[in-house]
């Protein structure tokens, strides 16, 4: 049975302090960047009114951000910490030590573009450059995805068979400080939900002394690693189940992806947050006129869902992968050059082509998505795409 | 004052067969601060010599909780785990004393650390952070860092036709802290072990964090005999190159005072990388750096003096 939720009017920030409140994690170590400030300032006020057991930590840095974060987690705590951007980038080094030690932090992410030139606003080449990072990456289209995927994924970074770091991304401004109406579930719920946490090694057990970060050379770097990815692997199924016992407390649905309108759909726009939402619009508009398309959004990129993708995909008869950053390899971005790899053992391959949109905030409106539905209409009766990665509107 | 034998009997954290050289200093100032801890310690590690050298998996020489993160940030994580403990305690999870100590290099610590010491510092955690400075970066093959003395031969300071090794100043990083206003700082040699052992103590009985600067020679990267280690450190102290002393809330107190105060060319011929600064040419660069060792040792006299002073007027 779903648990009564309190319908409330929030920015996705808002939503996700409230959820980070809900959780009540023991240490909070951040650091302000726009736009995921609100997070951290949200979240000082219910420790300052003691509405959380909360150990603060307001570090001087994002590095220093995820090291304390990290020390944290090492010591036994539930740990957490939020950032954006530059702060993002800052903690690059660190990011890979988090999930090489195994530590279960959860970190919402509010997407903004990365300088240069500088910009406040989003695009998704902060997390895209962290994909390779070690972390459990969450996407969500709303302020009600991001609070829900949180929630779930305390439960997935601690889940015995993972032990990994995930991070909840959601887009900047248009999530983070946009309001919408969210349902928050009960405290009570969502501190059952999550559970207490009962680390299996701290490094505050002094009468069973462990050492975390030790020197491994040629003989053990690459079992530690490989362990680490099978870790990854196995991810997937607990995200699933996490989702659906989720669902159980929340009457909301998750996946490994969203599809919407998918059933016959021929021509299909496959893109991350916000953007989703704007498409779900046009997906109406011309389903109304007997078109027939449909939206694919991915949910959890790593793990990559591939052989889920290739599944949901193989249907259709042409696909745009849409991208919110560059990889500057002149060949696509990276969720389109991961879904298009995928397809490499397929016998049925949609015609399949790349959007780079929305940079640095640009808005993506309904306009562009019909364009792109336009484009893969072209390309059917062609035949053939008549363009592989297109920058969707640039000013000449 | 604590005797040989009383501190002799204390046991150990870092056990021996840890893979440091012969006759390094840092693993001497690590057992040497750690006595005066007297209570379970979590160590914390910045990348470098100390840390490659003690935890090689699947070993560790630790037999103390450690946590090594990265070079930069062994005062950042440990104010994390200091944070979590905090936590744990005010929930009632957790019940016994622990104390919370880092040791970082000088490259760890006086460059790349410094933000994340600073940071740590000025929230006000209940640690405490030791560098040993062996004056370079060691670990990766005797770079120079900002803890390197004038003159000093180092592979990025090489003495060449035009460069006479490093040019500029060490950093004053024990001034630096000072500045912090933090409860503890001191300046320590493992030469004079005593003194060290008393503001271990001190450093770990104060609420909120404190600062041990020690020294830590180096017989590679410093080229002396391994079994001078000591000789080394006698040498910098009673040459007034490395005074020890410390500061209790900013309030200075030199706690040794070499009655004889040696030319710091005593400390200078005794090792390698200073070799070339005794040609005729570099006559000049030893007159410099004895007249810097002058002027730092008489200003900290006159701090000292200061400290005296403004405590007297109080009374
Ligand atoms: C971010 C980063 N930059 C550079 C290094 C390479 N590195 C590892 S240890 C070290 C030098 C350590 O010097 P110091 O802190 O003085 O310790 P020592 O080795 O002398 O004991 C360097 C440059 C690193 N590990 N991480
Ligand atoms: S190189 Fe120097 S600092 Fe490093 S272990 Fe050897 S003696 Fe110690
Ligand atoms: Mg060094």
């Amino acid at each position: 049975m779903a648990s009564e939720q309190k319908r409330v009017a929030m920015t996705g920030n808002e939503a996700v302090a409230n959820g980070m409140r809900q959780i009540n994690p023991d240490v909070v170590a951040a650091y302000p960047i726009t736009p995921q400030t609100d997070i951290v300032q949200f979240y000082s006020s219910f420790a300052a009114d003691g509405l959380v057991h909360t150990e603060m930590v307001t570090v001087e840095s994002e590095h220093s951000a995820m090291s304390a974060t990290i020390g944290a987690s090492a010591a036994g705590a539930r740990a957490m910490t939020a950032t954006s951007s530059q702060g993002l980038a800052l903690m690059w080094e660190m990011l890979h030590i988090a999930s090489g030690y195994r530590l279960p932090i959860v970190m919402p992410v509010v997407n903004r573009a990365l300088s240069s030139p500088i910009n406040i606003h989003c695009d998704h080449s902060d997390t895209m450059g962290a994909l390779t990072t070690g972390w459990i990456h969450i996407y969500s289209e709303s302020a009600q995805e991001a609070y829900d995927n949180l929630i779930q994924a305390i439960r997935i970074a601690e889940h015995p068979d993972v032990l990994l770091p995930v991070m909840v991304c959601q887009d900047g401004f248009i999530t983070s400080h946009g309001i919408e109406i969210v349902f928050l579930l009960p405290d009570e719920v969502v501190k059952e939900f999550v559970g207490e946490y009962k680390p299996h090694t701290s490094v505050l057990d002094v009468e069973n002394p462990i050492a975390v970060g030790p020197l491994q050379l040629q003989d053990y770097y690459t079992e530690t690693k490989a362990q680490e990815a099978e870790a990854m692997a196995r991810a997937k199924k607990v995200i699933l189940e996490v989702a659906e016992e989720y669902e159980k407390i929340s009457g909301r649905k998750y996946g490994l992806f969203e599809e919407y309108k998918m059933d016959d759909a021929e021509r299909v726009i496959v893109v991350l947050n916000s953007t989703a939402g704007t498409t779900k619009a046009v997906v109406d508009e011309l389903r109304a006129k007997g078109e027939k398309v449909g939206l694919l959004k991915p949910r959890v990129l790593r793990p990559f869902p591939a052989d889920e993708l290739v599944e949901a995909l193989s249907s259709a008869k042409a696909v745009a992968v849409m991208d919110r950053a560059e990889t500057f390899s002149t060949r696509g971005g990276q969720l389109f050059t991961e879904i298009r790899a995928a397809f490499y053992e397929s016998h049925k391959r949609p015609l399949m082509r790349n959007y780079i949109f929305g940079l640095g905030g640009r808005d993506t409106t309904t306009r562009e998505i019909h364009r792109v539905f336009k484009d893969l209409d072209a390309d059917l009766e062609r035949g053939q795409v008549d363009k592989l990665v297109t920058h969707l509107d640039v000013r000449e | 004052m604590a005797n040989l034998k009383e501190l002799s009997s204390v046991p150990e954290v870092l056990a021996s067969g840890h893979r440091m050289c012969a006759g390094c200093g840092a693993p001497i100032v690590v057992r040497q601060v750690l006595r005066g801890a007297k209570a379970p310690v979590v160590v914390a590690n910045a990348t470098g010599c100390l840390e490659v050298s003690t935890t090689i998996y699947p070993y560790t020489s630790w037999n103390s909780p450690f946590i090594h993160t990265a070079f930069e940030c062994a005062a950042a994580s440990l104010s994390g785990v200091e944070a979590a403990y905090n936590s744990l305690k005010r929930q009632g999870k957790i019940t016994e004393e622990i104390k919370f100590v880092a040791f970082g290099g000088d490259g760890g610590t006086y460059d790349i650390g410094l933000q994340s010491l600073s940071g740590a510092v000025e929230r006000g955690h209940n640690m405490v952070y030791v560098c040993y400075d062996n004056g370079a970066y060691m670990n990766t093959g005797i770079q120079r860092s900002s803890a390197t003395p004038k003159g000093a031969e180092t592979t990025t300071t090489p003495v060449g036709k035009t460069q006479p090794g490093k040019t500029e100043r060490r950093k004053d990083l024990t001034k630096i802290m000072i500045a912090h206003d933090i409860p503890y700082v001191a300046q320590v040699a493992p030469s004079h072990w005593n003194d060290l052992y008393k503001k271990s103590e001190k450093a770990f009985s104060v609420e909120g964090p404190a600062f041990i600067n020690a020294l830590a020679p180096c017989p590679r990267g410093w080229r002396y005999d391994a079994e001078d280690t000591i000789e080394m450190c006698r040498l910098a102290v009673d040459t007034c190159f490395w005074p020890l002393y410390e500061a209790e809330y900013g309030k200075i107190t030199v706690t040794y005072k070499p009655r004889n105060k040696k030319p710091v060319t005593e400390f200078l011929k005794a090792q390698g990388r200073f070799r070339h600064l005794f040609s005729p040419d570099n006559e000049h660069i030893l007159e410099e750096i004895q007249a810097e060792v002058d002027r730092q040792w008489e200003e900290l006299l006159a701090l000292e003096r200061l400290g005296l002073e403004s405590q007297e007027q109080q009374e």
